[in-house]
């Protein structure tokens, strides 16, 4: 699979909230936050997207607390890259952007 | 105040049992508890809960998504066979199980599987009860047919998803 695609908005999301460890409502929680209240993660998106997550290596499940249901997770060096590529291509997608309306609004 | 109502739905018409326990609930009865075809509804001020199902086989119902569920808020109304419905108030904002176009097509794709396996078997054992005296194999035909219309409408549901992911997430 091509690294270089475009992150979904969950998945950017997702990614960014595991920079620091958090278990799967702290990252609902943070995701909406961030967003301003625009991305709402549904639980069946969000585990779907932690277990696809975790299979790439992206992110990683820490170990359990005992007796605790909740799992942590957090980001992979791998998936901090993944994140960085997305972050420049996101700049590049404002820049031009803003360049060709920036220049109609003028 | 309860009540309960006998009703059938085809599997691969979920979203319109979706649609009917949410106006159920909209006009205050809210679903308490499911059976086999059968629908139980407590009475509650109109649209207090939204309610939502998902075709969940027992395995995947971890402990963690339960957990997940619960800590947003969402109740667990009951399960029947793959299936579990949730209800969530609607004061916590607006209920849903799945966020993107993504997670709805794969919602979509474990259901037709599902279906597939099971049309698949029925074929199997049909072609050999087809030679066994008791002439029962052509009932494991039809539910071939059956599962076989599912598949395809299921293919439909998330065709109409697909086309629209081309363009948006």
């Amino acid at each position: 699979m091509n690294e270089t695609l475009a992150l979904t908005e969950s998945t950017y999301y997702i990614l960014l909230s595991l920079h620091t460890p958090q278990h799967g409502y702290g990252i609902m929680q943070q995701a909406e936050q961030m967003s301003g209240g625009r991305v709402r993660l549904a639980a069946g998106t969000l585990y779907g997207a932690l277990n696809t997550l975790c299979d790439k290596g992206w992110i990683i499940q820490l170990p359990v607390v005992d007796g605790s249901r909740k799992k942590e997770y957090k980001l992979t060096e791998k998936g901090r890259q993944v994140l960085e590529n997305e972050l420049d291509r996101l700049r590049r997608l404002v820049a031009n952007g803003e360049a060709v309306l920036g220049k109609e609004e003028a | 105040m309860r009540k309960s109502i006998t009703k059938w739905f085809w599997a691969w018409d979920f979203d319109k049992e979706e649609e009917w326990l949410e106006e159920m609930a909209r006009n205050g009865w809210t679903l308490d508890g499911v059976g086999f075809c059968r629908y139980h509804f407590i009475k509650t001020e109109p649209g207090e809960y939204s309610v939502r199902l998902q075709y969940l086989p027992v395995g995947a119902e971890t402990d963690e998504y339960s957990a997940l569920m619960e800590e947003s808020g969402t109740e667990r109304v009951g399960r029947i066979v793959q299936w579990v419905y949730y209800r969530s108030k609607t004061a916590n904002g607006p209920f849903e199980l799945f966020s993107d176009l993504d997670s709805r097509i794969d919602h979509l794709n474990k259901i037709a599987s599902l279906m597939l396996f099971m049309a698949i078997l029925n074929l199997v054992i049909g072609l050999i009860n087809s030679r066994s005296p008791v002439c029962l194999g052509w009932i494991n035909l039809v539910v071939v047919s059956l599962l076989t219309y599912g598949v395809g409408r299921i293919h439909g549901k998330r065709e109409a998803l697909e086309k629209e992911r081309r363009i948006r997430e």
